[in-house]
């Protein structure tokens, strides 16, 4: 009897948290539409003048840069991760590994706030100083992220790598390769769709990150054509307007949130999708 | 998991790889486990019953010290509350009012808050905020509100200290934010970039820029976007290529302030309409104001009131 209660309760929370999900949906949808309707798909999707004041509501540079910035992250925190987690996961003495894998979670714990200062106080100079550009640039955004992404993709890569099975190791290493040849020959292969999972997630973490990018990405308009640009992400353009917006404004703010929305819905079906074919 | 799997992994295993360490340890996982187990469901019903206890007596307490709170804090004061939201550029002088007439009217708590000049004028209108201020004109369709202009603010064209250039036109200021004017030699410096700095759409000290400045012409979307007087400040102060504008009220020894048209702004050329880049600033009352919000104006435009903005940087409203 008290069983069933209790059971009844917890469903009952669950639901309540996927109708939590729904609401907002529905709500970001609600407010969002309209001004993309009455701005036509095409000039909103595909127009790079934001003007939402004066009725321009083009959201192209600001896809553009959002996806430049969590591309750049990725290919500079990807290998790195990566490195990170084949270190801890094969190379590392036990003993080590648990004190390792706990800190570098705890990378994941520090504010993004804190991630963003550093990044303009000493990453922003430094590239003003030896590559040019005014310094707050797609490429300090994409390094700031990098490193809040490597937690992400390192702990997770580390049970990827952790659950594939020791018998294929010893099978490699019983042929005669090296652990290297092992590791990259058979424990990544067989450890990848844990390992892209991971790389998904960490990207949708970039992808919706906003107040490090805010601090170190120089906010421009623009579409970027070097790395030394400024740039301006989606994240970025809501958490900026918001205070002062009113209006249409208010509504193009909700509908940049809808395709954000859209954008790490479809990484994160993704990465379930992966994790399933496992 | 690991004490389960590791016996089992260890019978199909050479002998020699790892056999000395794993025994040991699962054993001892498993008679901690077992050791565990009689002694958590022996002393459960006790100790849940003892807990429930305790809670109870903690509760009544907690309770009695409330009930005995709230009356306490009835006889102190009549709890009366004043909310004040809006323009981060009034947010710091609004502060300041506060303060000082929360000092003379130790029973009133005003709260002051951000949020930005549309915001404010939105928390007016929905009477979340008895009085809302602006940085920024009202528009048309905010019509059902009153306006009290309390003071003059000037908008600061802003360097890096090392920047030789001290003087500025509005024409070379309109050619730089409208992306034309591309390098520091055409203002006599070094042939370097110049990296200006603009506010995001919407804010009130953009608005006042754009009408001030630019006239009909648009901001270049080259420019850099930063959300606050303050963060502006911090970027030209670390940039000696870097300029950009912010309230005169903000401006502090990390920035220099360019004369425009050859008019140093200050206290004196901000008042006398000698420095054209000024804007007002504004409370916003609902048409029937409570009572509380009509007295703290009434402080704002008061001679009182009026010496603290100036001595905060302002100009006062004459």
């Amino acid at each position: 009897m008290k069983e069933k209660i209790i059971e009844k309760i917890l469903t009952l929370l669950a639901f309540s948290a996927i109708g939590v999900l729904l609401l907002i949906t529905v709500f970001i949808f609600k407010e969002g539409l309209p001004v993309i309707l009455k701005a036509g798909i095409k000039d909103f999707l595909f127009s790079a003048k934001w003007a939402p004041t004066k009725g321009h509501f083009g959201i192209l540079a600001m896809i553009i840069s959002s996806l430049a910035v969590t591309f750049g992250s990725i290919v500079m925190g990807v290998p790195l991760a990566l490195a990170c987690a084949v270190t801890l996961a094969e190379f590392c003495p036990p003993r080590l590994l648990v004190f390792l894998k706990p800190t570098i979670e705890l990378l994941a714990g520090i504010p993004s706030v804190v991630f963003g200062f550093l990044g303009v106080i000493l990453l922003v100079p430094i590239i003003r100083e030896y590559l040019g550009g005014p310094g707050l640039s797609l490429l300090a955004a994409s390094i700031i992220l990098a490193i809040m992404i490597l937690p992400t993709i390192t702990s997770i890569s580390i049970d990827a790598i952790q659950a594939v099975p020791l018998l294929y190791k010893e099978g490699a290493l019983a042929m005669g390769a090296t652990h290297w040849q092992a590791i990259w020959l058979v424990i990544l292969p067989a450890a990848r769709s844990g390992v892209v999972t991971a790389i998904i997630l960490g990207m949708a973490r970039a992808i919706g990150e906003t107040m490090a990018v805010i601090m170190v990405a120089g906010n421009a308009l623009k579409i970027p054509s070097s790395l030394l640009d400024p740039v301006r992400t989606l994240t970025s353009t809501i958490a900026l307007e918001m205070g002062y917006s009113a209006g249409d404004h208010r509504t193009a703010l909700f509908a940049a949130g809808m395709i954000l929305f859209i954008f790490i819905m479809a990484l994160t079906i993704l990465a379930n999708l992966l994790m399933r074919k496992k | 998991m690991v004490t389960l799997r590791a016996p089992v992994a260890q019978s199909d295993r050479a002998s020699d790889f790892e056999s000395a360490g794993r025994p040991f340890e699962s054993g001892r996982a498993h008679q901690k486990f077992i050791g565990l187990l009689p002694q958590f469901r022996g002393g459960c019903k006790k100790r849940s019953f003892l807990m429930r206890f305790n809670q109870f007596r903690l509760g009544v307490t907690l309770f009695l010290c409330l009930m005995a709170l709230s009356c306490s804090s009835k006889n102190f004061t009549h709890s009366q509350a004043l909310t004040i939201a809006g323009s981060t550029s009034v947010q710091p002088f609004a502060e300041k009012l506060a303060e000082i007439y929360m000092d003379i009217n130790p029973k009133l708590i005003i709260n002051v808050q951000g949020g930005g000049s549309t915001a404010g004028i939105k928390a007016c209108r929905e009477k979340v905020a008895q009085i809302g201020t602006s940085s920024r004109e009202l528009h048309p369709n905010e019509g059902d509100l009153t306006k009290i202009i309390i003071a003059k603010d000037g908008i600061a064209v802003i360097v890096h200290p090392q920047n030789p250039v001290n003087d500025i036109s509005i024409e070379q200021l309109r050619g730089i934010f409208s992306g034309k004017i591309r390098s520091w030699s055409r203002l006599g410096w070094v042939d370097k970039p110049i990296y200006f700095v603009n506010r995001e759409e919407g804010s009130g000290t953009r608005d006042a820029f754009e009408s001030l400045v630019m006239k009909k012409g648009e901001i270049s979307d080259e420019a850099l976007v930063q959300d606050s007087n303050g963060s502006v400040r911090e970027i030209i102060a670390n940039n000696p290529q870097a300029i950009g504008y912010i309230s005169f009220g903000i401006l502090n020894h990390q920035v220099k302030a360019l004369a425009v048209n050859s008019v140093i702004p200050n206290l004196t050329t901000i008042k006398n309409n000698q420095y054209t880049l000024t804007r007002p600033f504004i409370f916003v009352l609902p048409s029937q104001p409570t009572p509380l919000a009509s007295q703290f104006v009434d402080f704002v435009l008061s001679q009182e009131g009026q010496q603290i903005l100036e001595k905060e940087g302002l100009v006062g409203f004459q």
